[in-house]
């Protein structure tokens, strides 16, 4: 089992602020560019990094991430490409965690105990399944299992006190609280709300909570960086790529840099923040 | 069949938790598994409930004008020289297909559950237009997604919708079709499950749908047994159904599978099998589409292929989990059929009956007419003609070179 999720919680806990989980990807809107992107991430400031997998039908994104998948699938990725992305990452970088997100059909289609396992191989921390929920989990458990892959939990707004009480039940890694009910970005993110269902959460659970969905500015991600472990910014970073692009679809010149500059506010937003005891 | 698999709710299931055999399952983002949870509680209260029951039955003699009749097609049958050929009328329903016997169950869902809104995909136009009259029935608000490529294909059927109260909104990712509205139906569900009901107009995605879809489009099966006994003197030799997510082929094959009566769901084959199709049975492999396990079509990275099919109803890359554990346990037989074979059996029975066929079960009749000349003269087929072909007309008269 990779030990680098939880030294890096171990280690912002001893540095007492909340860290940074940026999503991006793999292949958007290539693979060359969405890899330097990738190495840039720890030095900008993200600490956990989360790419995505590009999916035909991925139900739980909005547009922007959807567009950003079809993106990549045009330039042709396969899945093979986002593992080897994250081979060529663990060159340079060992220590920060990497998680993939996606959804299950490419990897039923793998194989899913091969595809786990070439993960961890290759340098994989975690995964996040989109379309399954508890209730399938054990498609996947025990493949994860046997890798040595946390299967990161996701936590709902629309899932009562019970339900949280029974998804912390056999977490592993991390809890992923989604802020808003919907699709990645939808709309901005309360932080007040969100305050008091990571106190529901954190009070079921030992777990560090990550904050995800709705957080599109610096503000935003010191705002929950102050009430939860980690603030995930996905949609609002990938729009920042999209603009980017050329007419055709290409990257343009400045894409990774502005990319990393975005990453180095947001990284800046959250370490602003005055952690909540 | 594999006895393994019989539950209380069917010989292939489905189990408690949404499975049929291997296929079916609830693969959804987490935020609607409350959503889940809460419509699998309240269908089993209502399914008991003999007041639901009373007032389904109500709606659908009433409004719905069942029982739709089961109809000797004689001049086709001679023509064809071979088994007498039936129909069950479901294109006569209100609306003109089958989708609304399943809408009526599932408004009447949707209001004991308090919900103000009705949140729809449609393909053909069909379920659209079927769940907005029902919204309409009952004072509820609807949103049906559309994809763009439908909407131009459809157009008639786009203003029945709006005509009814609905928004329609068209849905330009993807392939721009049925798929790609149920991917958007999904992301509205998801943000809005407080107060609105997702009815899924066939008898896929997560459970519990396949099977309170089946449930409700049942009825189909039930009258067709009844009477086919009461007309013919014993049941028929042979069903047919056309299949794209696969619920009219569902409700008419159920009530019949503890029979030895032998049944065929006919899929689209859309240009070819070589080339764009829709045969997901035929052609597809094991995947997860939509919230359920079952043939998806898909491309050897596990990324879901666009379907095509001349018919909007059968242009889908999956099919109901149920029809998946039909086909392994060899209860049914699926086969392919072409547009142009569709396209043919249309202008047949419009010129030997007086009826134009919706081009979905147009390709159940194409492999009707492929097989009953070569069954006997005593055997019987009952095909389910499950919609009527008035929202095709534009469709077929492109497909012949006609301007309207």
């Amino acid at each position: 089992m990779s030990t680098r999720l939880a030294n890096r919680f171990a280690a912002l806990k001893e540095e007492g602020r909340a860290g940074l989980v940026t999503f991006t990807m793999a292949g958007d809107p290539d693979m060359k560019t969405s890899l330097e992107i990738m190495r840039g991430l720890p030095g900008a400031g993200a600490d956990i990094i989360e790419i995505g997998m590009p999916h035909s039908d991925p139900i739980g994104d909005g547009p922007v991430i959807q567009l950003a998948g079809n993106r990549s699938l045009k330039a042709g990725t396969l899945m093979s490409d986002v593992l080897d992305m994250v081979r060529a990452f663990r060159r340079d970088d060992l220590s920060t965690p990497v998680i993939l997100m996606g959804y299950i059909n490419p990897i039923l289609n793998f194989g899913i105990g091969q595809f786990f396992q070439a993960a961890a191989d290759d340098g994989v921390d975690g995964f996040i399944m989109v379309d399954v929920p508890l209730e399938e989990e054990d498609l996947i458990r025990g493949a994860a299992d046997r890798a040595g892959l946390p299967i990161i939990r996701l936590l709902p707004p629309t899932a009562d006190d019970a339900r949280i009480a029974t998804l912390v039940n056999g977490a592993s890694g991390f809890l992923y609280h989604v802020a808003l009910a919907g699709v990645t970005g939808s709309r901005d993110v309360d932080a007040t709300a969100v305050e008091a269902k990571v106190k529901r959460i954190r009070a079921a659970t030992s777990l560090p909570v990550a904050v995800g969905f709705g957080i599109k500015t610096a503000d935003r991600a010191r705002a929950i960086a102050s009430v939860a472990d980690a603030a995930v910014v996905g949609t609002a970073l990938v729009d920042r790529i999209a603009r980017n692009l050329t007419p055709d679809g290409k990257a343009g010149p400045h894409l990774v840099a502005d990319a990393l500059a975005f990453v180095a506010e947001l990284a800046a937003g959250v370490r602003s923040a005055k952690k909540a005891a | 069949m594999d006895k393994a698999l019989a539950t209380a709710d069917g010989p292939v299931g489905p189990n408690a938790r949404g499975y049929f055999g291997e296929y079916g399952g609830m693969f959804v983002p987490e935020t609607l598994m409350p959503a889940i949870h809460e419509l699998t509680a309240a269908f089993e209260a209502a399914r008991h409930d003999p007041e639901f029951k009373r007032e389904f039955d109500y709606l659908l003699k009433y409004y719905v004008g069942r029982p739709s009749p089961v109809y000797f097609a004689e001049r086709l049958t001679q023509h064809l020289g071979g088994a007498q050929v039936w129909f069950k009328r479901d294109e006569l329903n209100h609306t003109g297909a089958h989708k609304i016997n399943n809408c009526i169950g599932q408004i009447l869902l949707a209001r004991r559950m308090g919900k103000k809104r009705i949140i729809a995909e449609t393909g053909a136009g069909q379920h659209g237009v079927a769940s907005a009259t029902v919204a309409a029935r009952f004072g509820l608000t609807c949103t049906v997604y559309m994809g763009a490529l439908d909407v131009e294909r459809q157009a008639p059927n786009v203003f029945r919708m709006k005509l009814l109260g609905a928004e329609v909104r068209p849905v330009e990712a993807g392939s721009r079709s049925l798929k790609d509205a149920l991917n958007d139906a999904l992301r509205d569900w998801a943000a809005t499950s407080d107060d609105s009901y997702y009815m899924v107009g066939t008898a896929a995605g997560p459970h519990p749908y396949p099977l309170l879809v089946r449930e409700f489009q049942s009825v189909i099966g039930t009258e067709a047994r009844a009477q086919m006994l009461a007309e013919t003197g014993r049941l028929p030799d042979l069903l047919v159904a056309a299949i794209g997510g696969g619920s009219n082929a569902i409700g008419l094959f159920h009530p019949f599978l503890d029979t030895d009566v032998a049944m065929t769901g006919v899929e689209a084959a859309g240009e070819g099998l070589d080339k764009r199709h829709a045969a997901s049975l035929t052609r597809g492999r094991m995947g997860i589409l939509h919230g359920s396990k079952s043939y998806v079509l898909q491309d050897g990275d596990g990324q879901i292929i666009e379907a095509h099919s001349i018919s909007a109803g059968l242009d889908y890359p999956g099919v109901g989990p149920e029809h998946a554990a039909l086909k392994d346990s060899g209860r049914v037989k699926y086969i392919p059929v072409g547009d142009d074979a569709a396209m043919d059996a249309f202008k047949l029975l419009a010129k030997l009956e007086g009826i134009i066929p919706a081009l979905e079960p147009a390709h159940a009749l194409a492999h009707v007419i492929d097989i009953a000349p070569k069954m006997k003269k005593d055997q019987i087929i009952l095909m389910n003609l499950c919609g009527r072909g008035d929202k095709d007309v534009f469709t077929v008269a492109r497909h012949l070179g006609v301007t309207l």
